[in-house]
């Protein structure tokens, strides 16, 4: 029973840290755009908070290079397991326009594996959530695989 | 008999209470930010999936933290309804929350570190007030016990209307409401990375977030301890004093900690002396 109720937990409540790997600002502006009233993502349990040590998602935007891909590293073995990964934006799909430079890495897969991908430039608000949920139900198939 | 029954019945039902008063507190919150809010189980969800998450300590000494911050919190509430020494009780609140601090302080994170300093200037701010609050009960009361405060005949509020204010600042404090959540905040704002508890992650973390449940009862019971009377008296008290709590945490900033210390000391002993005179001269 208390599985069930924990299973039930990780639907109902994903918190999300927020990495900016040189993000032109436009995804992050998105992102906060969630949190105001007019989305309010904290009906659906989700809290963009500061600490990867207490989320459950990384959320990614911007550029992956060669210096920050270790911070990115860091940041995602800093988080304790189950964790999904939402990477956001053009850039961090695949680098975008960036992805031609010398220093670009080119997408968040390069380095830590990607759940769910995000596009647009930025995308809007909706396509963020609906992204947390996407993410959402991938942990659900995997508890019930899980048994 | 009956006592030990309903102090054990107490410490199982106030992690519940007080959950439901968590995700209450939310709802409202977000309606007084025109938001819809998460629904009131939410601290429950929360809670369960911190416990299903893998642990990952620092040291052992963090995990012995946790546990007796738990404890001590839970024996609060126990001792609370058997109706004990409301000094006893102070002292076992007071081993909890230090070491909710030594657990902070034993990681090497500067934010768990700069969290912990301020979670001690935060108590060091909030006990002295509750001890005259405590003080003032046993002057009208004659002792410390608080089953002789759910013995009086006509409600403390009317004796000790300035002490009430007090212990509003202490509760402020130990809710972590603006303005005084410097150490750590509810809604996990991010200038510390939620400061004391930043190093504190998974199973742990929902431990914490337990034993802040009984204290959110304790203080409460604190509260309650002004109305004894009547049971929709007390129940009003509470209710007020909770939305004022939440109106004063969304229409104030966080400040510093030196203005925490001057204006809390500052109007906390005012209202205390005053309160105090006026009962000695009466």
């Amino acid at each position: 029973m208390l599985k069930d109720w924990i299973n039930k937990g990780r639907l109902k409540s994903p918190w999300i840290v927020h990495f900016d790997c040189g993000s032109c600002n436009g995804c992050d502006i998105e992102v906060l755009a969630c949190l105001t009233p007019i989305y309010d993502v904290e009906r659906f349990g989700i809290i963009n908070i500061g600490d990867p040590k207490h989320a459950d998602v990384l959320l990614v935007t911007g550029t992956v290079n060669h210096r920050n891909k270790h911070v990115l590293k860091n940041i995602y073995d800093q988080m304790p397991s189950p964790k999904a990964v939402i990477a956001m934006g053009a850039c961090g799909l695949s680098g975008g326009v960036f992805r031609e430079a010398y220093n670009v890495v080119g997408g968040v897969d390069k380095v830590i594996p990607v759940d769910v991908y995000v596009r647009g430039c930025p995308p809007k608000p909706e396509a963020i959530i609906d992204g947390v949920v996407l993410a959402l139900e991938k942990v659900k198939a995997l508890l019930e695989a899980a048994g | 008999m009956g006592k030990l029954l309903l102090a054990t019945v107490a410490v199982i039902l106030a992690p519940i209470v007080g959950g439901l008063i968590a995700g209450l507190d939310r709802k409202i919150t977000a309606r007084l930010q025109s938001r819809y809010g998460p629904p009131i189980l939410q601290p429950f969800y929360d809670v369960f999936k911190l416990l299903g998450k893998s642990p990952m300590t620092m040291n052992p000494w963090q995990i012995l933290s946790v546990w007796v911050y738990l404890i001590s919190s839970a024996l609060t509430v126990f001792l609370f309804f058997m109706g004990s020494d409301l000094l006893l009780i102070f002292f076992v609140m007071t081993i909890g929350a230090v070491f909710f601090v030594m657990g902070a302080l034993s990681t090497h994170s500067p934010y768990a570190q700069i969290g912990a300093q301020r979670e001690l200037v935060t108590m060091l701010t909030y006990e002295p007030l509750i001890i005259l609050v405590f003080v003032a009960i046993a002057m009208v009361t004659g002792s410390f016990k608080v089953s002789d405060a759910f013995g009086l005949s006509k409600p403390l509020l009317y004796q000790l209307p300035l002490m009430f204010i007090v212990l509003g600042y202490a509760l402020t404090i130990k809710l972590r409401k603006s303005p005084f959540d410097i150490s750590a905040c509810h809604h996990a704002h991010q200038e510390i990375v939620r400061g004391v508890l930043t190093e504190y992650s998974g199973p742990q973390l929902a431990m914490i977030e337990i034993a802040h449940w009984y204290d959110v009862i304790f203080v409460l019971g604190l509260c309650a301890l002004f109305w004894t009377t009547s049971f929709w008296g007390c129940v009003i008290l509470l209710a007020v004093t909770y939305f004022a709590e939440l109106l004063i945490d969304n229409v104030t900033a966080r400040m510093n900690y030196k203005w925490m210390l001057k204006t809390v000391w500052g109007w906390g002993l005012a209202l205390s002396v005053l309160n105090l005179l006026w009962l000695y001269a009466g």
